[in-house]
């Protein structure tokens, strides 16, 4: 059926790619979006100046010039360390920047720059008052964090994060670039070949927009589930 | 250990950077007493009942709860800081608070709210914490919304659940931070009431308050505190009717 000149199992992997991109990127930017939004609203003024330059240095420049720096850029930086590794010690240390891993690492430190700022709102909504009664109860701080502050921070932070996540998921096709054989490289190369963009960047528009609107449900649905106990005003 | 005071406080000293808040405040209580702490706002009271359960670590002074006394160190900066944390965790599950804005736990229904510090605190088996809890809202009187989230019952309502929040942990010495302040008039006597069986159970109570006639009708002991002293201090009949203090006979003077 969608045989599409014979592309079909070659934009249907490419899409598979473009999934996973998107998935592992969005566990790398929640893990650091946490681990920013903690240090920027911790006491130590090393943390809050790292987390400080981390969002501020990302925000600040283009996706496509940090996917290409972080791609090529780190490429010399292994080389040039390997080198000086064998020269200098003898040791024999070297890999391959991956286009995959580099499209993982790229977009999971622009997005978790984003998820930061979306987490230390989220985290300063929380009523202190909540936490006050934790710890009046004798709750430890990890027990304070995973059971009352967590859970009450997702109610704040879901509707930024599923903003982040459709951002993030258009921004996979920029992996492109750097030649990784996702959806949209596959269509390139055949819509060049075969004279037919329509053709094959119609489908292409396609899944991603049948991608966000499904993750516009699942949110919706999250954001339903994380605000029970919540009157809603109507 | 049986025979001792359930809560001591010696001479408690709190500064909040140069404002000096509390300039040494003692208390000692027994097994049943009922401690109403009055005075205007500002007075120190409120910081007062945090200290005892170290939500604002004093700056100077001893708790020692059931003959167990905090310990205390000092960091880098000098500052007064508990040597233990645990300690201190251990201390406040065995004294349970009820808040001026209720602060039930929001995304908990009443009686995941009620059953949550007992079975993770406490390591009560989860069974048994509901059947308690579900004893506990049967007393306070709201039994039939311990479904409901705190948001869809009324203030007067939350309150009552917050104290059964409070029962649910068996503390020492439960302290009662203004519990009637947030509320709308109509509701605040339901509340009383159920702070008044609670005292006349022998429940050790620890309640700062603005209720003059709960104050009066209910404790065994009144302070009253001024500018972070105890202007005056004893039974309700010697507070209220036979005050030395100037202060005290001008915080009882009807205003208007």
């Amino acid at each position: 059926m969608i045989d599409l000149k014979g592309y079909g199992p070659a934009l249907l992997d490419g899409a598979v790619v473009t999934i996973e991109l998107a998935f592992l990127s969005l566990a790398l930017a929640l893990v650091l979006g946490l681990i920013g939004a903690s240090a920027k609203l911790s006491k130590s003024r090393a943390a809050i100046g790292i987390a400080t330059t981390y969002t501020t240095l990302i925000r600040g420049v283009p996706d496509l010039v940090m996917m290409l720096l972080f791609y090529y850029g780190g490429q010399v930086a292994v080389n040039n360390l390997s080198d000086y590794l064998y020269n200098a010690y003898g040791v024999d240390f070297f890999f391959q920047f991956d286009p995959f891993i580099s499209g993982v690492i790229t977009i999971g430190l622009i997005f978790g720059a984003y998820m930061a700022e979306t987490f230390r709102g989220a985290f300063l909504a929380v009523d202190s008052g909540q936490i006050e009664a934790a710890r009046a109860y004798g709750f430890s701080r990890w027990r304070t964090f995973h059971r009352i502050i967590l859970p009450q921070m997702l109610r704040h932070a879901l509707p930024g994060i599923g903003n982040n996540w459709q951002v993030l998921l258009k921004t996979t096709a920029l992996v492109s670039i750097i030649g990784l054989t996702d959806m949209v490289r596959v269509a390139e190369e055949a819509a060049k070949a075969e004279r037919m963009p329509f053709h094959f960047f119609i489908p292409v528009a396609f899944v991603y927009l049948s991608l966000t609107a499904g993750s516009e449900l699942f949110i919706k649905w999250l954001n339903k589930r994380a605000n029970v106990g919540v009157v809603q005003g109507s | 250990m049986a025979d001792s005071a359930p809560l001591i406080c010696k001479d408690i000293h709190k500064t909040f950077d140069q404002l000096e808040v509390l300039k040494g405040i003692s208390l000692e209580t027994k097994k049943g007493d009922v401690v109403s702490l009055i005075g205007s706002s500002g007075s120190g009271k409120s910081t007062f009942l945090r200290c005892v359960n170290m939500l604002e670590t004093p700056t100077s002074g001893d708790i020692i709860v059931h003959g167990d006394p905090i310990r205390f160190t000092t960091n880098r900066k000098g500052e007064r800081i508990p040597a233990d944390n645990k300690q201190v965790e251990l201390i406040r599950a065995r004294l349970s608070m009820v808040f001026q804005s209720f602060n039930l736990w929001s995304h908990m229904t009443v009686l995941e709210n009620i059953i949550e510090a007992p079975v993770h605190v406490l390591k009560v088996p989860k069974k048994e914490a509901i059947e308690r809890a579900e004893a506990y809202l049967n007393k306070v009187g709201i039994y039939e919304r311990k479904d409901y989230y705190p948001a869809q019952m009324s203030g007067g309502q939350q309150q009552r659940a917050a104290i059964a929040r409070a029962l649910a942990m068996e503390p020492e010495v439960m302290l009662f931070d203004e519990p009637t302040s947030a509320l709308d008039p109509e509701l605040v006597g339901e509340v009383l009431r159920v702070m008044q069986n609670l005292a006349e159970e022998g429940r050790t109570m620890i309640v700062v308050t603005h209720e003059m006639s709960f104050a009066r009708d209910v404790s065994s002991q009144v302070l009253f505190l001024h500018q972070g002293v105890i202007e005056e201090q004893g039974t309700p009949d010697k507070v209220f009717d036979n005050p030395d203090s100037e202060r005290m006979k001008q915080f009882l003077a009807p205003n208007f």
